[in-house]
């Protein structure tokens, strides 16, 4: 059947042909208007300029650990003893509720032995940031409580962190990320 | 309800406006002559509260607004500057921090009320909706005004609330980041809190207008939950009868108002607020305002794993869903008869409903261990049992006790023994 705006060979006519253009420009117009009100609340430069940071690490004596901040959020770098290492090594994978690496610098799919969690065995760097609800882990200052497994504890819902920042027991769902990070001395470390 | 215009312009000035704008014609139908049913109680009275409640947020948040900064920087300050140096500040911010508070109070009686005499039936579908998409906006904008004194609470209280938002899959992360135009909780985050906590308050004043039309379409719902029969018999005009009833409850409530602002200010707000934000050092232990408790506690119920649906988003899918559930209720329960009054086995579940709702607002402020888990377990899946499996079964299950024959015949025989609206003697059916 035809209507009086199809043509006898079902193709579009000139006047609904000009419908369409109208309605795809409009749509585009609507959707070139809308973007930048929804962009603007993405980070902006000045923002994404703070995204690296150098530390010097000389001064952590081993068994210590400090907090730095990096793109407003704190990432712990622990200075661990020979019998930390020795602990977070000898950790089963089937003991870890989170089988993978969350590390920055790695592939998405490496394992999360210890590793695979750092670069030197010595130092265990790792976003501070509860993978919960963004609570900060409790354990890095001398005398906070480490948790079960002696690493980090989440005050606000309870999640035990490892030696290497595994998620050990509690809510929380991942391992502590690993931030992108290298050294560009012994003692001098780049993060992001 | 619709009725009849019954406006009679007196003077010259009002016909000249009448043919123009008949905004007081609109005025005198909808409050002074409309036709209101002649037994409302004072659970009543709430809507005119809340109207009080919105206004007095919006007044005493405008002029806050003229001394506060928002910027990370300065924010706590220019708090404590309100507080301290602005000619009477400390009433205001305290006017509008505990009139958050009462809001919630007035809603939560008002969202029960109507659940216990069912005031979501058809035909008041809509007006129960436009309820819920109110109470959503309020849920947000306290939310972000609460961010907005920048002290410990504000601070990981948003840090918590965004990061739910990153258990969506795939698109939570860049969602979270929209949220906070950074890396973490930070200025930008603040000041995009502040311009929308401004402008959600207005949102929702036009929502209560189309609330308040939903409502004089059909009318008042009444607690025996039937309709008016005979306009005469069963109605009074809205003036001065309820103008005189509502006016009564608001002054009530005012005084626990002005208790609570004057004589214990804080007393609902919680005293690490006063410590300003510190990102690198979270507080022992986090607790919101206890009107989000319930939902908190629902968050924090789901500590188990579905599938492949981990804890987190569970907990995030339960909490929304809570609220959610509200907008398809009035499809859930399937009842013909309205008010509770006459469903002796509804209004015995409702009952465990309430104190199921509340032991979730109590558990919501208490660490998540140990035996609280499975108390917040429980009353979670009461919540969801009350809405999907109670409410649908009793509507067939349930044989209700015998309605009055109007609203008429229910106030006049309520000071009689053996009324024909209940009691032992079966009524003849209507």
């Amino acid at each position: 059947m035809t209507t009086s705006d199809d043509t006898e060979d079902g193709e579009p006519t000139r006047r609904e042909f000009i419908h369409i253009m109208a309605g795809v420009t409009a749509a585009a117009g609507a959707g070139a208007t809308l973007w930048p009100l929804v962009d603007q609340m993405n980070p902006d430069a000045s923002v994404l300029a703070l995204s690296s940071k150098e530390v010097d690490v000389s001064a952590i004596a081993v068994g210590q650990a400090i907090k730095v901040m990096w793109q407003g959020k704190p990432v712990f770098i622990r200075h661990r003893t020979a019998e930390e290492i020795a602990e977070a090594e000898g950790t089963a994978l089937s003991a870890l509720k989170d089988p993978s690496a969350r590390n920055e610098n790695l592939a998405a799919d490496a394992d999360a032995e210890d590793a695979n969690r750092r670069v030197d065995p010595n130092w265990m760097i790792v976003v501070g940031v509860c993978t919960h609800l963004g609570c900060i882990p409790l354990g890095t200052s001398s005398g906070e409580n480490r948790g079960d497994y002696n690493g980090w504890f989440c005050p606000c819902h309870g999640s035990h962190y490892d030696i290497a920042g595994r998620i050990r027991r509690g809510p929380a769902p991942d391992n502590l990320d690993v931030p992108p990070y290298e050294f560009l001395s012994d003692t001098v470390v780049k993060i992001g | 309800m619709s009725h009849p215009s019954t406006y009679n312009p007196n003077s010259g000035l009002e016909k000249w406006l009448d043919a123009r704008l008949p905004i007081l014609r609109l005025a005198h139908d909808s409050f002074v002559d409309f036709p209101t049913p002649k037994n409302l109680n004072y659970w009543w009275t709430f809507g005119g509260i809340l109207t009080v409640c919105l206004v007095i947020q919006i007044i005493t948040g405008i002029v806050l607004a003229m001394h506060y900064t928002p910027h990370t920087s300065m924010a706590f300050d220019s708090v404590e500057h309100i507080m301290r140096d602005v000619n009477y500040g400390w009433l205001m911010r305290y006017v509008h921090a505990n009139g958050g508070s009462m809001f919630f109070l007035a809603v939560y009686i008002h969202m029960f009320r109507g659940l216990y005499y069912g005031s979501y039936k058809e035909p008041r579908e809509v007006l129960w909706m436009l309820g819920v998409v109110i109470f959503i906006l309020m849920m947000a904008t306290a939310f972000m005004g609460y961010v907005l004194p920048w002290g410990q609470m504000s601070y990981w209280a948003a840090t918590v609330i965004t990061n739910l938002f990153s258990a969506i899959p795939l698109i939570g992360d860049d969602i979270r980041t929209l949220f906070w135009g950074g890396f973490s909780v930070d200025n930008p985050t603040l000041n995009r809190f502040f311009s929308l906590h401004y402008l959600l308050p207005f949102a929702i004043f036009g929502v209560v207008m189309l609330h308040i039309w939903a409502l004089h379409v059909p009318g008042n719902n009444n607690p025996t939950g039937v309709e008016v029969k005979d306009v005469k018999k069963d109605t009074v005009p809205f003036h001065p009868y309820y103008t005189v009833k509502d006016g009564f409850g608001i002054a009530v409530f005012l005084v626990l108002f002005a208790a609570f602002v004057f004589f214990n200010p804080d007393g609902l707000g919680h005293p690490d607020n006063y410590i300003k934000a510190n990102p690198l050092s979270t507080p022992a232990s986090i607790v919101p305002e206890w009107y989000f408790m319930p939902f908190y506690a629902i968050l924090r119920a789901i500590t188990f794993d579905l599938g492949p649906i981990s804890s987190k988003l569970g907990g995030v899918i339960a909490m929304f869903s809570s609220l959610l559930i509200l907008f398809v209720l009035p499809w859930l329960d399937r009842s013909k008869v309205r008010s509770m009054r006459y469903r002796p086995a509804a209004r015995l579940w409702f009952v465990i409903f309430v104190v199921a709702c509340i032991a979730l607002g109590v558990l919501g402020g208490l660490p998540a261990e140990g035996r609280n888990v499975l108390y917040a377990q429980i009353a979670t899946a009461y919540y969801f049992g009350f809405f999907l499996i109670i409410l649908p079964l009793l509507g067939i299950m349930e044989t209700p006790k015998p309605l009055p024959r109007s609203i008429a015949d229910a106030v006049l025989n309520k000071h009689k023994p053996e009324a024909a609206s209940g009691g032992a003697q079966p009524a003849p059916a209507e």
